[in-house]
């Protein structure tokens, strides 16, 4: 396999409450890292996130000094993102109080950020970067190609727990031969490399205890942060680039959504970075105080089988099962008007993705032929493992009368999102799971036998592993698209739906991210109306 | 009297150690490996066992129950897995939220309650006082946090008096904020409180006015108030003082599903967000300390009753 990785965050966000129990989101970070600069994005989900960020563009006279209140269930765990933080980390200082060589930008673009130019030399196994020039740290001492030198160690050593560690493993060693100049050389080409290098931090190196301080070379510093409560950011002075056009933000965080959503109707925050619950949505649509934003999420629900086992080895079997649901009235029922159809695993945001939805399209009646010509005329049985949170449960009942329909009596088995790690993730000890995987660019896992669902497709492996080392990013999305149609004619896992990525605000605040790509949240932009 | 708190005392201690005992146990029975949950899943073995080293999981059980358990003696609750903070520091300053709250819920209660459980006692052939008796039975089958919904939905989407959650970022510096943001959380647990403590006060009430010391004294002359108010209420308070008790330990342990209801960053949260993630020294710590907070709050009352009820002590010294 090439250089894919997991990391994997048990417990992420659980919201127990007796309000309203919305489970335990067991979050796959996943990234298959496969770009370099200058990729379009491939397909921008709703028109409205194009309209929003014009409206933002054009927006004159909002308040230079406001600060914006940002509510988020995601509170970081400490603030240095190679010491398990967790993805609150990303959202709150990605882009913001610290930044790459590279920046993956919220629409999928991986473009240069404190790299002025770079080159990579025929083998493809030297990176010669040239920093930009002028910039310094929150500090006050400028950047140099010492701080970029131990900043990217820092995320390879061994110590650290970051999840891009084993996508930067391909990195042999780390040069600075002048101030301006870093050289990284690597053991095998990797077309990822400026990719992963979006998301490691540049940190001043003789910074001292970033899991509770930062210095970073982003347009805000880090004001204050009470743990449990707030953290909040105030605009760098001497920031080398264009000043955020806010006052400042402060990051409000919730354990539970219901009280974030009333956050937002009080006007107590200004945002909130994710909405978790479709039912929470109309207070918020119906009225014009509020704005309410699609963007393009990268989180996918799917029907994992077992793919060594009898009968879901059987592509056969896994395609008649496909046309067998009607994903379209699922993600009716759960989400109503949002969310979007794929028909495969790879988001609208990746390169490689084509739209898929046709490939075992909904079809009852060819479903029972093709159980039949499999040898199942009668159908079989199977259990489904059922993570006990949203929207997990609601789905496994909706694929059981589904499956019904076709003979196919499916037990459901509720488990915790622990007893998932263990008897799904660790043990492989299943027939079928359901859950949601949440990066972009984790195609990588169909290449890999051994993850657990344990899809084996030798062409799928050698299309996956191959496309790391090719020379042109063209190159890398042709093979690409071609092992997801693979996977997709093989019906490899049953992909149900993807989930809207939603965004709220009051309706004078504009200029926010709406994709939240790698859980970032880019604050500098947001304009809020006098 | 000094003999019975000493011993309460050790009593308390022994509680103390026992519970440290149950709790080390208990975190350990439980599934889910804190290495695993920090490193997370795409972590290699090597990596794992660095984390256990570095949390000290890898030692033998007893070896780490015995370094527990001598840091405990020396109030050192350990460090955060996660957060790798001092758990002691976190504490306080979650306490800092959760005490005033408790105890502002808890005088506020005493203060409605008592005088209108014995308003519904001494009144309660009257209609009102039957409106009282019903209104806290009602209040006592009234779950916390709906009735904290409730307000919400009153004070802060309609009304838009006071913040729906929260607390500020610089928490007391920020004095009118941070009190706004404790009366609805207050307001939730104090009238819930409110009325189970009335139904104690009016029974106890209850019994003291059919009570042959109090026939007596109004056979000497003394009219109905004025022998309640000298002889009634200081009998009918020793029942009371115990349930006071109680109260307060479940107001104080009930103050976690109110601080999750308004996002408030309390003990509560701490311990739900520990278990989580199997932040063994985060869950022990707060636990522990609840403990404690809870069997001081046993043992002040019991002092609390010896010195209101002469016979209790009798009873304790012989």
């Amino acid at each position: 396999m090439a250089a894919g990785e997991i990391s994997f965050r048990l417990l992420a966000e659980r919201k127990t409450n007796p309000t309203k129990l919305q489970g335990t989101y067991m979050t796959f970070r996943s990234t298959m890292s496969r770009q370099g600069r200058g990729y379009a994005l491939a397909a921008m989900t709703t028109a409205s996130a194009l309209a929003l960020s014009a409206a933002a563009g054009l927006a004159q006279d909002y308040d230079p000094e406001a600060v914006i209140n940002i509510g988020s269930l995601y509170e970081p765990q400490n603030l240095d993102n190679t010491a398990g933080a967790g993805q609150g980390i990303n959202e709150a200082f990605n882009g913001n109080v610290y930044e790459g060589l590279f920046v993956l930008t919220d629409e999928g673009e991986v473009e240069p950020k404190l790299v002025e130019d770079y080159e990579i030399s025929e083998d493809g196994l030297t990176y010669t970067f040239t920093l930009k020039d002028g910039v310094s740290f929150h500090s006050g001492e400028p950047m140099t190609a010492a701080d970029v030198k131990s900043s990217i160690e820092r995320v390879t050593a061994e110590s650290s727990a970051s999840s891009r560690k084993s996508s930067l493993a391909v990195i042999e060693s780390v040069e600075a031969p002048d101030d301006g100049t870093v050289v990284v050389t690597l053991t095998t080409p990797s077309i990822s490399l400026p990719y992963n290098l979006s998301y490691v931090w540049i940190v001043n190196d003789a910074a001292e205890n970033i899991s509770s301080a930062e210095d970073g070379t982003g347009p805000y510093t880090l004001q204050e942060w009470r743990r449990g409560s707030a953290l909040s950011m105030v605009p760098f002075e001497e920031y080398w680039g264009d000043a955020p056009t806010n006052g400042g933000v402060m990051f409000q965080y919730f354990t539970d959504a219901t009280a974030q959503n009333n956050a937002l109707l009080t006007g107590a925050v200004d945002i909130i970075t994710s909405i978790q619950s479709p039912d929470a949505l109309s207070q918020f649509t119906d009225n014009p105080d509020f704005t309410v934003s699609e963007g393009a999420s990268t989180t996918k629900e799917l029907m994992a089988y077992n793919d060594r086992v009898e009968p879901f080895d059987d592509p056969q079997v896994r395609s008649a099962l496909a046309r067998a649901v009607d994903n379209e009235r699922l993600l009716q029922a759960i989400w109503g008007d949002y969310g979007t159809l794929i028909g495969s695993f790879v988001p609208p945001t990746d390169p490689w993705y084509v739209d898929l939805t046709d490939v075992n399209a909904y079809d009852p009646g060819s479903a029972r032929e093709m159980l039949e010509e499999a040898g199942y005329p009668d159908g079989f049985s199977f259990t489904l493992d059922t993570p006990d949170y949203d929207p997990h449960p609601v789905v496994a009942q909706f694929l059981q009368n589904e499956l019904a329909e076709v003979g196919v009596d499916v037990s459901i088995n509720i488990i915790t999102a622990n007893e998932w790690y263990t008897k799904i993730y660790q043990q492989q000890d299943f027939e079928a799971t359901l859950q949601e995987h949440v990066n972009h660019r984790d195609i990588v896992f169909y290449g890999n036998p051994d993850f657990y669902w344990g899809y084996d497709n030798a062409e799928v492996q050698r299309l996956i592993s191959e496309s790391e080392s090719v020379s042109s990013m063209e190159e890398q999305t042709e093979m690409l698209t071609e092992a997801n149609r693979i996977i997709a004619e093989d019906a490899a896992s049953m992909w149900l739906y993807l989930y809207p990525q939603i965004v709220v605000s009051t309706s004078n605040v504009t200029g926010y991210p709406l994709n939240g790509l790698n859980s970032q949240f880019f604050v500098a932009d947001i304009q809020k109306a006098e | 009297m000094l003999g019975y708190m000493t011993r309460r005392l050790v009593i308390l201690l022994l509680s103390l150690v026992a519970a440290a005992i149950v709790l080390f146990v208990l975190l350990r029975l439980l599934p889910g490996d804190p290495a695993n949950a920090l490193v997370g899943v795409g972590a290699t073995p090597e990596q794992i066992e660095a984390a256990r080293a570095q949390l000290g999981s890898d030692q033998p059980l007893f070896v780490q129950f015995v370094s527990y358990l001598g840091d405990l003696a020396r109030f050192d609750l350990g460090q955060s897995f996660v957060s790798r903070a001092p758990v002691i520091e976190e504490i306080s300053r979650r306490l800092s939220v959760t005490l005033p709250l408790t105890f502002a819920a808890f005088f506020l209660a005493m203060l409605l309650a008592i005088p209108l459980g014995i308003v519904a006692a001494v009144k309660a052939r009257r209609w009102y006082g039957l409106v009282l008796s019903v209104v806290s039975q009602v209040g006592i089958a009234v779950p916390v946090f709906w009735l904290g919904i409730l307000l919400v939905y009153q004070f802060s989407l309609t009304l838009r008096w006071l913040p729906s959650g929260g607390f500020p970022l610089r928490g007391y510096e920020d004095p009118g904020r941070a009190v706004q943001s404790m009366i609805l959380p207050v307001l939730t647990i104090a009238l819930i409180m409110t009325a189970s403590l009335m139904r104690y006060v009016r029974s106890a009430t209850l019994d003291v006015l059919e009570s042959d010391f109090l026939r007596t004294a109004r056979a000497l002359g003394e009219s109905r108030t004025g022998a309640l108010m000298r002889h009634g209420l200081r009998n009918a308070a020793v029942p009371v003082v115990s349930v006071l008790g109680i109260e307060l330990s479940t107001t104080f342990l009930g103050a976690v599903v109110v601080e999750q209801v308004f996002s408030l960053p309390g003990l509560g949260s701490m311990l739900l967000l520990g278990i989580q993630q199997r932040d063994y020294p985060n869950v022990q710590g707060v636990l522990i300390v609840s403990t404690l907070l809870v069997l001081l709050v046993g043992f002040l009352a019991d002092i609390l009753q010896r010195v209101l009820d002469p016979r209790l002590r009798t009873e304790g010294s012989r």
